[in-house]
């Protein structure tokens, strides 16, 4: 197929030789506490059903999500609710979340699940209500509802869906191995997800560092028709939406808009075959593939993992660290969250646990710029992020919206090159952050100020209607007086 | 709404450094410098060590006035580089107070009061150059054939010091350069293809056994120094190869205007300080625009004006003069030639679906 070329990018060491290879581990003991935060997705955070004390099953809804983008939550597994309250997670805040923690009873009892869904015979309304009721989100590490997603047909005119396989952060395999041992499960997700699009067309997207995944994907989406699978440059961010579609379909998808614009839905590997779980046997999104990787792990590799497992659990299945990592890491090493703190659970966005130590990171003293062009020259979305960071620094929010800010995907591209070693992201994550904030304050006020001003206007209303009754008896009584006057001057004649 | 600042990575960066670019920067320069020093001997040689000296001496003294980590900054190699090609451009036979006088310029004055590495608009090295050759025009416009060492003739140790610092009357043969031999004689009215006979043979300037200044000598060692820089992605070809283009057209359609009066294109890429310029100093990352698109503006806008300079201006070496003018433009340059952003046109708007589709 013929594919497009995309603006910058950079070559990134793949790392992945740690834990590719080997197979994933399925048959984890349960952990004696699990942690289920109620925000595991953007949006709305899910609203708990269950109360201390209570006793679940697995796959049983615990919390419901709450409007149109929000993801409900499932048991992990059965046992019983021993708290709710707030728990340290991995949030760029740092700050912790509510969090229902359960104490397994070992049974792993399933409770009654839906009815398995068959993709030739069910509505497209069915597959995408069966996605949402699933609580699955992009798994990717977006958490972006899925179900959402898979609805955007009612509003726009879709004709392909795009799987992205690409797996361009480095270390991370868990997709890779999905592709590689689940490829007909995976499959047939993607054409339950093509059924609920309403679309006849899919491309599955692998980087070329993924031959096994690409045959193994390849030999099974042969048997069905509309699906091609297509080996794309091994180039980060490949995986990145907006340039994934523009890497396969040449077509930029306009700022500020969706790939929807272009008639084009995106989704991860991982969720397809989270999806396949939801529509084939019922199941509920409770675990998930994590890749455990970094050089500060013992024994790196792929594990299957239920919703709310700490990390500390993880890596001590892992046999601990080699040396005390530099760096704990939720995700890639580009995007990643850093982890505060070693009890915080996996979520359904987890895509991998990174344990990096101080080699791999070369974290290095920040030296001023020297206006190499470096950073212009890898950014994907056309920025220029020297001159960013300088508006940035000095406090020129505006200044720095003008030129692009909000268009950063905060890929890292610019971070990762830069030879003054300035932390670039983090300044334009602060801006943004500080800017969505001034926003948000902006909104309010604004609510405020309609309100003092409608409640003005009512006091003014009242007040005319008043002065207009005054003057109407004031010109009442006077006509009165008048024709009183008159009438008395005819009754004296 | 409350904000916290988040904590963001990536936490992956690649082995590029500053102060590995400005170690490649200098790397490179070590041919044609080494060259330099074989054919101006000694005296070339102590007045190298007096710039790289005085220049480091200035930085430290600014880093501790301004309260910045002099290890740090020292060690980035960035002031070394200057002065090295501060040095480069200087008549080999200076006096000491040359090399120290310029130093001081540009470290203090072009530099460190624009706030340090990184800051400055202009081109230390160059602001330096030029501020000697109008304050100290006899000293920096007096070459001298080279006596190449192991020549007999070629000035020693004890000579090479009475020479830089005063009180020798070392016997050597001065003489102008190329260029300003040729602006003297032509605007004199001599032709040209006289006064170049016998001054000119193309395979002295490849190799450097030239009147010039201490590392403009060989355009082929500088060549080989800035391909190599090329290959190594310190520095991208869109700054040289632009410069060179332009000077060439230029001199190319003046030459066939006028063969009598404006040398050919090769007289001016092999001459002065063309490629030193074109490889070592407008590719200066820290003066010099940010995007290929306005690099290749700036390379052009500057080989043109090397070529008035050295043609119509009163000084018959045009590159430093050049790479300041051109420095200047920079930031006009940076902000109007700039990537289009993603998803959006160039005026900064949405990109339209329905023109997409
Ligand atoms: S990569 Fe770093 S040093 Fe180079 S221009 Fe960008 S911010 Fe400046
Ligand atoms: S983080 Fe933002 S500015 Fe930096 S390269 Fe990525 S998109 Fe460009």
């Amino acid at each position: 197929m013929k594919l497009f070329r995309i603006r910058g990018g950079v070559n990134l060491e793949g790392r992945k030789e740690l834990t590719a290879h080997k197979d994933v581990i399925l048959d984890l003991v349960i952990p004696d506490l699990l942690h289920i935060p109620v925000q595991q997705h953007i949006g709305t955070p899910a609203a708990p059903l269950v109360e201390v004390d209570d006793y679940v099953l697995k796959g049983q809804l615990i919390a419901d999500g709450i409007g149109s983008v929000s993801a409900p939550i499932h048991a992990p597994t059965s046992g019983i609710i021993l708290r709710i309250g707030e728990y340290p997670v991995a949030h760029p805040s740092g700050l912790p979340a509510l969090t229902m923690t359960l104490e397994p009873d070992g049974l792993d009892k399933w409770c009654e699940l839906p009815k398995p869904l068959d993709p030739e015979t069910a509505s497209a309304k069915e597959i995408a209500e069966r996605v949402s009721e699933a609580g699955i989100v992009g798994m990717g590490g977006a958490t972006f509802p899925s179900a959402v997603k898979l609805n955007l047909g009612e509003h726009y005119n879709l004709d392909m869906l795009v799987i992205n396989g690409a797996e361009c952060e480095p270390y991370l395999t868990c997709d890779d191995r999905i592709m590689r041992d689940r490829p007909e499960m995976t499959i047939k997700g993607v054409k339950a997800m093509m059924k609920a699009l309403g679309v006849s067309k899919a491309l599955i997207a692998i980087e070329k560092n993924k031959p096994e995944a690409f045959h193994a994907m390849e030999k099974y989406a042969a048997d069905y028709e509309g699906i091609t699978v297509v080996d794309v440059p091994a180039r980060y961010p490949m995986g990145s939406e907006k340039h994934l579609v523009q890497a396969l379909t040449g077509r930029e998808t306009p700022a500020a808009g969706l790939t929807a614009d272009l008639s084009v839905v995106v989704h991860n590997v991982a969720t397809a075959f989270a999806i396949y779980g939801a529509v084939y046997h019922g199941r509920p999104l409770i675990s998930r593939v994590v890749t455990v990787s970094g050089r500060a792990i013992k024994k790196p590799g792929n594990y299957y993992v239920l919703i709310g497992t700490p990390i500390s659990f993880l890596t001590d299945i892992c046999g601990g660290f080699t040396e005390k990592p530099k760096q704990l890491l939720m995700g890639g090493p580009m995007m990643g969250q850093p982890i505060p703190n070693i009890v915080v659970p996996i979520i359904k966005g987890s895509s991998g646990i990174l344990a990096l130590t101080e080699a791999e990171i070369k974290e290095r003293r920040a030296m001023p710029c020297i206006r190499c062009g470096g950073c212009v020259a890898v950014c994907p979305c056309g920025l220029v992020p020297l001159e960013l960071a300088a508006l940035i620094r000095h406090d020129d929010l505006t200044g720095a919206a003008k030129i692009g800010l909000k268009d950063c995907v905060g890929c890292g591209s610019c971070s990762y090159i830069c030879p003054a070693h300035l932390p670039l992201v983090q300044y334009f994550n602060y801006a943004k952050g500080r800017l969505k904030a001034d926003e948000a304050n902006r909104k309010k006020q604004e609510k405020t100020k309609i309100l003092v001003d409608s409640k003005n206007l009512r006091k003014e209303e009242i007040k005319r209607i008043r002065m207009e009754k005054f003057a109407k008896q004031k010109a009442e009584a006077a006509k009165a007086k008048l024709e009183k006057e008159a009438k008395d001057a005819e009754e004296t004649l | 709404m409350s904000f916290i600042p988040p904590i963001s990575g990536p936490y992956l960066r690649e082995n590029s450094d500053v102060r590995k670019i400005m170690l490649l920067v200098m790397l490179a320069l070590l041919p044609a410098t080494a060259y330099g020093f074989y054919l101006f001997g000694w005296p070339a040689i102590i007045l190298f060590l007096v710039t790289l000296g005085s220049a480091l001496f200035f930085e430290m003294i600014c880093l501790a006035i301004a309260g910045r980590s002099i290890s740090t900054y020292t060690l980035d190699g960035s002031a070394i580089l200057t002065a090295w090609l501060l040095a480069l451009s200087l008549p080999p036979w200076a006096p000491w107070w040359i090399a120290v006088i310029g130093s001081g310029i540009a470290i203090i004055i072009a530099k460190q009061i624009f706030g340090g590495l990184g800051q400055n608009v202009f081109n230390p090295a160059m602001v330096a150059r030029v501020a000697l050759l109008i304050s100290f025009p006899l000293e920096m416009t007096y070459f001298i054939q080279p006596v190449p060492f192991l020549n007999e003739g070629a000035p020693s140790f004890m000579d090479g010091l009475g020479i830089i610092f005063g009180g020798s009357n070392f016997d050597a043969v001065s003489s102008a350069s190329l260029l300003d031999f040729i602006k003297t004689e032509v605007g004199q009215g001599a032709a040209l293809d006289q006064v170049m006979a016998g001054r000119y043979q193309p395979e002295n300037w490849l190799l450097g056994n030239s009147i010039s200044s201490m590392g403009e000598g060989s355009a082929l060692l500088i060549m080989i120094g800035g391909i190599a820089l090329m290959f190594l992605r310190v520095i991208s070809w869109h700054i040289p190869l632009s410069i060179l283009i332009s000077i060439a057209l230029f001199a190319s359609v003046f030459h066939m205007i006028d063969g009598a009066r404006y040398p050919d294109a090769m007289v001016h890429l092999l001459s002065g300080a063309t490629m030193l310029g074109a490889f070592f100093i407008a590719t200066d990352p820290v003066t010099s625009p940010v995007t290929p698109k306005g690099q290749i503006i700036f390379g052009f806008g500057l080989g043109a004006l090397v070529f008035i300079i050295r043609t119509w201006a009163a000084y018959p070496e045009g590159m430093a003069f050049a790479v300041l003018l051109m420095n200047a433009m920079t930031p006009l340059i940076d902000r109007y030639i700039r990537p289009r952003i993603f998803g959006r046109t160039r005026q900064g708007d949405p990109l339209d679906i329905q023109e997409e589709l």
